[in-house]
């Protein structure tokens, strides 16, 4: 596919560049929207566009006003902190009940595993502002409603979908003999798991546990509803400053999140690499 | 092994002085019990263990997640505040049928009178005129103004029972009645009842709370009716004085002085809506959901002029549609470059597919927002390219237009990584197999390569779909009036209208929809098949 053979027509030459002009004007669409935000947040004046001066590499045309706006303004503070706290709570959570039950789920025989799986998946599932109306109106009843346990406890409903099925494809390719040979040489259940099993589906996990995190931090439906204005997250903030009165600042916050995105990607692409090759998965 | 076969197998190893038969008999395991029998318990221990690793989670998300969905479910045809707040009036209202030419008798009135005055000091009767007032408009004002004027109805009966004894003004006789008072004065243990369970509920003591002036009205009430002879304790002679000074006073009249407050209450619409509202579920929210109305007269269409949901369904559905097909269009030809490319190119290029993916979606929204503004970023490059007059610069957000293109950006991702799973694994060695044997390019692509991706294609949509119907972040920043979706109707009637019943019945169709389609996506899949990253 890398370059055309010699015999090719005219027309299949052309076909052959404009297709790829084609693509790369889709993918121009998928990533610019979010490249061209970055310069727009060192703007020094309070627009939404490109002033004559940033265009024309003008030092003076750009500041990082917004992003100090962004870590003196305590609203955006608050959200920060919140947004810090309640992620990394519903992880933990989603993580923990979560390995658990994909290593029950991926046993040989477990009773009515569709129905289970499709329990534990549904989270996923349902469109995120039925389960925040739902979340609402039963949290408000049992008084969990505007309190972080709540917010908490609903990000960690959602986040459980991604870590079981991280998790239980991690442990497709576990080999079972690994185990059964930890056992044989006299290892109890609890050290087989931490000793062999846990360092091979770690990645998985951890794979998971990431997806839990992004799940969380960047989730805005639900904690609207099941939170009040004392759990603010960063998401939260922005759409309230986009719906409202959209200020700059925004795209500064956006900035610092596609930097997180960037790391988040880069470290689950490295785990799922190293995961295939413990498993002796060669990637394709 | 039958069962049969397997209890002789258990009969014999249980006698092993029988020679011949244990020669043949069962394969033993090493704590001498029969094979079969320590491999079922070794499998159920197994999957006693399996369950039991599985529990801890799946309480968690039956009592975080499945609990709140039921409870919305439930919901969207639970009714039992008219029957909780007016439970005397809908039980008079039994006999009365809502065609009927006449107002209802008038002990529904006096019902009423009862139940609005509780209602009044619980501040309950609000809440019912706005749950009534979704079915017929006007009730609201009506209840909110009875509940204001219906403490001043019994005047008269207050002023005889007070002029006979002034201690009737105090708490004191009061508890001293209702606790001697049996069977003899119904209506006044009734009224009772209710008075200490509101003082409870305030955590107060009922014995030293200022009785209401409907207790002195049922007091009234039960002694015109002879209650006095029935009565035997030690507040007789009072109640005989009460009694005497009661015949000067002329019965209050509860028809005419409900519609005194409010000409309302002689309008058989209101009754009529009362009647049909009292069953404790209702299918009334689902109608509303699909613009019908359950009238006293039965179903009907809603006017023309009130119809939004059937509308708002539609469009979402086409919306959503669109912003699917879009998807498929854009995605399919890059993930057939990515599947074609060589493994470190295309890794490369991955990148640009999977960075929108992880990029939160309200940065994704704020760049569309920015870039789709009438002075944002693309109208200013087409004003220079000069594609577009600077006085006529192109409405893009705030429509159906900033809709679809922010969201088909936000889920193209969603198409692309199922397709590129999907024609992966499709030999390129078909299309040459195809063109070898004299397809021309299109030929080789729509009969060969094109059929075999159309899993993916099948996959992505379904999903894409699922997501789009339910967005409800994206068109409320970029959709304005014309692009919102159900999601965002839903979401005003939660924290904007409290029209909490109709929320939860357009949900639970957006939830059924959404679930018949995971289902034809489970089938067509699998759930086991849905890859991350």
């Amino acid at each position: 596919m890398s370059a055309l053979p010699p015999y090719t027509t005219i027309g299949q030459r052309v076909w052959y560049y404009a297709f790829r002009v084609i693509v790369a004007l889709i993918l121009f669409f998928l990533i610019a929207p979010i490249v061209v935000i970055i310069p727009l947040s060192f703007n020094a004046e309070d627009f939404f566009t490109y002033t004559p001066g940033m265009l024309a590499l003008d030092p003076d045309a750009y500041s990082l006003k917004h992003y100090r706006d962004f870590f003196t303004n305590p609203d955006w503070q608050q959200a920060m902190r919140n947004s810090v706290m309640i992620a990394p709570a519903a992880t933990v959570i989603s993580v923990g009940l979560g390995t658990l039950a994909a290593i029950g789920l991926s046993q040989s025989h477990v009773p009515f595993r569709r129905a289970i799986m499709a329990i534990l998946i549904s989270p996923m599932i349902v469109p995120l502002i039925i389960s925040a109306a739902g979340m609402y109106f039963f949290y408000s009843r049992v008084g969990l409603q505007g309190t972080y346990v709540g917010v908490v406890l609903a990000h960690a409903a959602l986040g459980i979908p991604f870590v079981i099925i991280t998790v239980t494809a991690t442990l497709v390719g576990f080999d079972r003999s690994l185990t059964r040979a930890a056992a044989n040489m006299g290892a109890n259940p609890i050290t087989t798991f931490f000793k062999v099993q846990m360092p091979l589906i770690l990645p998985g996990v951890i794979a998971g546990g990431l997806f839990a995190f992004i799940t969380s931090f960047d989730e805005v439906v639900v904690v609207l509803f099941v939170g009040s204005a004392g759990q603010k997250t960063l998401p939260w903030q922005m759409f309230i400053g986009l719906r409202e009165q959209i200020s700059p600042t925004i795209l500064a916050v956006a900035t610092i999140l596609v930097a997180v995105s960037i790391v988040l990607l880069t470290a689950v692409e490295l785990l799922r690499r190293r995961s295939e090759r413990l498993r002796g998965i060669t990637p394709h | 092994m039958t069962g049969k076969q397997m209890s002789d197998q258990s009969q014999s190893a249980a006698s092993p002085d029988d020679v011949p038969i244990a020669e043949t008999g069962p394969v033993l395991a090493a704590d001498g019990r029969p094979l079969k029998q320590s491999l079922n318990r070794a499998l159920r221990r197994q999957k006693l263990r399996a369950l039991m690793l599985i529990a801890p989670l799946l309480i968690f998300i039956l009592i975080t997640f499945i609990a709140p969905i039921a409870d919305m479910l439930f919901r969207s045809v639970e009714n039992q505040i008219v029957s909780d707040t007016l439970p005397r009036t809908v039980k008079e209202l039994a006999d009365w049928k809502p065609d009927d030419a006449e107002l209802p008798p008038p002990a529904a009135f006096a019902a009423l009178y009862t139940d609005l005055f509780i209602a009044a000091e619980e501040k309950a009767h609000t809440r019912l005129g706005s749950r009534l007032n979704y079915e017929a408009t006007g009730v609201s004002s009506l209840f909110r103004k009875s509940g204001r004027r219906v403490d001043n109805l019994g005047e008269d009966y207050v002023d005889a029972i007070t002029a006979a004894d002034a201690g009737w003004k105090k708490p004191g006789p009061w508890a001293v009645l209702a606790e001697t008072a049996g069977s003899a004065l119904p209506r006044f243990a009734d009224v009772w009842g209710e008075f200490a369970r509101v003082a409870k509920v305030n955590d107060k003591d009922p014995a030293g709370e200022k009785p209401w002036e409907l207790l002195f009205v049922s007091l009234a009430e039960d002694l015109r009716a002879g209650g006095a002879a029935a009565y035997d304790g030690p507040l007789k002679r009072e109640l005989d004085q009460i009694t005497q000074a009661l015949v000067e006073v002329a019965p209050v009249d509860y028809q005419a002085a409900l519609v005194e407050i409010d000409a309302g209450w002689a309008d058989r619409t209101v009754w009529a809506t009362i009647k049909t509202y009292a069953p404790r579920f209702t299918p009334g929210y689902f109608l509303n959901a699909a613009d019908m109305h359950l009238g006293p007269d039965g179903i009907a269409l809603k006017p023309e002029n009130q119809r939004l949901y059937v509308m708002l369904f539609q469009r979402t559905l086409i919306m959503s549609l669109s912003i699917t097909l879009a998807t498929i269009l854009l995605g399919y030809p890059v993930a057939w470059l990515l599947a074609n490319l060589p493994m470190r190119i295309s890794n490369l290029l991955m990148i640009l597919v999977l960075l929108p993916f992880w990029t939160s979606l309200l940065v994704r929204t704020s760049a569309w927002k920015v870039l789709l503004q009438q002075q944002g970023v693309i109208n200013d490059i087409l004003v220079w390219i000069g594609l577009v007059a600077d006085d006529n610069r192109l409405v893009l957000i705030n429509n159906a237009t900033g809709t679809i293109i922010a969201m088909t950006h936000i889920l193209l991702p969603f198409m692309i990584l199922p397709l590129y799973s999907v024609m992966q694994t499709i030999p390129p060695s078909y299309l040459r197999a195809a063109k070898s044997l004299g397809a021309n390019n299109w030929t080789a692509f729509w009969r060969v390569y094109f059929p075999q991706s159309v899993p993916g294609i099948g996959a992505g949509s379904i999903l894409v779909f699922i997501l789009a119907i339910g967005y409800y972040i994206t068109p409320e920043l970029v959709g304005g009036t014309s692009g919102v979706f159900i999601s965002n109707r839903i979401a005003y009637h939660i924290s904007t209208s409290l029209n909490w019943g109709l929320a939860a019945a357009l949900g639970a169709i957006l939830l059924a929809a959404v679930l018949l389609l995971y289902w034809a996506y489970d089938r067509i899949v699998g759930i086991d098949n849905v890859k991350l990253g």
